[in-house]
């Protein structure tokens, strides 16, 4: 049985099998097909077009050629969120690797119970942003929450503090809420960048009578560059399309300061209706994100070197 | 010799304790959020818009909290059954639909593979944030507004670019001689993908699901924009509302309560299969 039917695998293919073979293969792809180009490419076509109307929520869409580009580089508002938004991705950055960073540090280490430090520090990765969002706008409340009344009991303040009643405050209180949610992310990314580095180079290194920090600089930085720029990217995309966290947690924050670019978007479109206009909106974010992929790719790209 | 090993011995606990130390504490900064909710969320009444200090009940045991939270909305019931309605859907849509793409992507031959496949990742780069207006407006032409089901299929639609990168790679690791001795006895092409492959992609398939279950359960933004009627929301939309709190004043004990009821699915399935979400998420770090 088998025998006869490699024989018949030997012979030329016919066209006719062949083309039924791909036909097979477009129907086993045909449903994602479909469903990412009704869900996501036509959207993205769409989007495009109506950045280029007047477009109410109801009534005619009007062509308006380009007028909501050139209106979005005269408002102050989106260069404000764009601010804003460039802000917050900065510092929350530095803060995410400055505690990433050593935390992979910790758990790569082979010692007892490290599997279950990583479990814990990762623990709060898989709850979502809103609900991580929702339990720290209660933890931060000055009547009832956590933070401020056990600050006033330990005497490291005099009173209560308000902790989301001004900019900053309530910038780094956020700031410590995504540290908790995303640390532990991060954490992962970069610790299987220090697991692909050879331990004999460590070894050998550390023979060679390098001190701990002059290994860190020139050895394990320089190896793990692919994984810092994963990470870093990762961090910097997703902190560009932060909205959950303003919305649920300050609400835009005080004097409306804490409007993020996405959060600009769903006002401009949902709020206000300006659906044109929240399209042309979309499209620079769309623009700003594709740049950061694309700088990804060519940080990530391989340059022919072993590692 | 004596000292040196003794000095050796005390550096290497020294060492083990600034480890120990340092990580214990870590993990208590990390877990605190997490036991001050659940522990604050069981205390009765007015007790629960009290600092939580201690966190545990200090006046007996109640449920108060979690009665109030079924005052919202519809009833804490309907949106659990919202959320999970959604979650699960969008697990069964999202690993079906990645299985069949990934085998046709992994064993078949056909003009325009690598330029469909490509272009199926490159929607990875565009924030999904980016195209919500067009989704909503598509969305209501099709009578899909306001519906679970547009909601599970915009999810789905979301997962795909990981789940049939995941499942692609996972029928790429099957031998191909398991499907030649199996076509040989006469199978048909679905008997052989649900009979013979699927036992054998079985670690991809928990991959996909999970994080399908994850990101839908937990997803905010879009679930804010397209569901608009009250009976349909899922627990993050619902929790806006509580959030925002009747009369000028928040139920701090219906927040706590809901916050755990959003946690907790997410924390079980986590700690039940974390094999296959970390392999989900280096497979996505290593590319």
């Amino acid at each position: 049985m088998s025998v006869t039917s490699i024989q018949e695998k030997k012979k030329p293919r016919r066209p006719d099998r062949r083309r039924r073979q791909a036909i097979k293969g477009f129907l086993f792809i045909a449903p994602a097909m479909i469903l990412v180009t009704v869900f996501f490419v036509f959207p993205v076509l769409f989007t495009a077009w109506m950045s280029l109307h007047k477009w109410p929520l109801l009534g005619e869409p009007q062509w308006i050629g380009l007028r909501n580009y050139t209106r979005m580089f005269s408002d102050q508002r989106f260069y404000d969120a764009l601010g804003f938004t460039g802000y917050y991705t900065v510092m929350v950055t530095i803060v995410i690797f400055a505690f990433a960073f050593p935390m992979a540090m910790l758990v790569e280490q082979k010692r007892r119970a490290v599997p279950v430090y990583r479990t814990l520090f990762f623990l709060p990765v898989v709850v979502g942003l809103a609900s991580a969002s929702l339990l720290w706008t209660w933890l931060s409340n000055i009547d009832s929450g956590f933070f401020s009344p056990l600050m006033e009991r330990l005497g490291l303040t005099t009173g209560r503090v308000n902790l989301l009643a001004t900019f900053d405050l309530a910038f780094w209180t956020i700031i410590a809420m995504v540290i908790w949610k995303i640390a532990g992310f991060t954490m992962i990314i970069l610790l299987t960048g220090l697991q692909s580095i050879p331990s004999e180079l460590v070894e050998a290194s550390r023979i060679d009578g390098a001190k701990r920090w002059q290994r860190l600089r020139f050895l394990t930085l320089p190896l793990m560059r692919k994984t810092l720029a994963l990470a870093l990217v990762l961090s910097v995309t997703g902190s560009i399309l932060a909205f959950d966290q303003f919305y649920i947690m300050t609400s835009g924050g005080p004097q409306n300061r804490m409007i993020s670019i996405v959060y600009y978007i769903v006002n401009q479109s949902f709020v206000s209706f300006n659906l044109g206009y929240g399209a042309a909106l979309s499209i620079a974010v769309l623009v700003i994100l594709v740049v950061l992929s694309v700088a990804q790719l060519w940080l990530l790209r391989d340059k022919g070197d072993a590692a | 010799m004596k000292t040196a090993r003794a000095r050796f011995e005390r550096r290497r606990l020294g060492g083990a304790f600034a480890f120990h130390g340092s990580a214990s504490v870590l993990s208590l900064l990390f877990l605190t959020p997490f036991i001050v909710a659940f522990l604050g969320s069981f205390r009765r009444g007015q007790e629960a818009s009290s600092p939580p200090i201690p966190p545990w009940p200090t006046n007996g045991f109640s449920l108060d909290a979690y009665r109030t939270l079924d005052t919202f909305g519809s009833g804490i019931l309907q949106h659990t059954l919202n959320s999970l309605i959604v979650s699960l859907a969008t697990v069964v849509l999202t690993v079906l639909v990645s299985l069949l793409a990934g085998y046709g992507f992994s064993r078949y031959r056909f003009p325009l593979k690598n330029v469909l496949f490509i272009l199926l990742m490159a929607t990875l780069m565009i924030p999904f944030q980016s195209i919500l207006t067009p989704l909503f407006i598509m969305l209501a032409r099709m009578g899909l507004n306001n519906s679970l089901v547009g909601l599970i299929l915009v999810y789905v639609t979301l997962q795909l670019p990981f789940s049939v990168f995941m499942m692609r790679n996972a029928f790429d690791a099957v031998p191909k001689e398991i499907e030649d001795a199996a076509r040989v006895d006469g199978i048909g092409d679905i008997r052989l993908l649900t009979r013979v492959l699927l036992p054998l992609v079985m670690p991809g398939v928990a991959t996909v699901a999970i994080f399908a279950f994850l990101n839908a359960w937990n997803e905010f933004l879009a679930a804010l924009i397209l569901l608009s009627s009250n009976d349909k929301y899922t627990l993050p939309v619902l929790m806006t509302a509580v959030r925002v709190g009747r009369l000028g004043s928040i139920n701090w004990g219906a927040v706590q309560a809901g916050v755990v009821v959003m946690i907790i699915p997410c924390l079980i399935v986590f700690l039940l299969l974390q094999r296959y979400y970390m392999r989900g998420l280096t497979a996505g770090a290593v590319k």
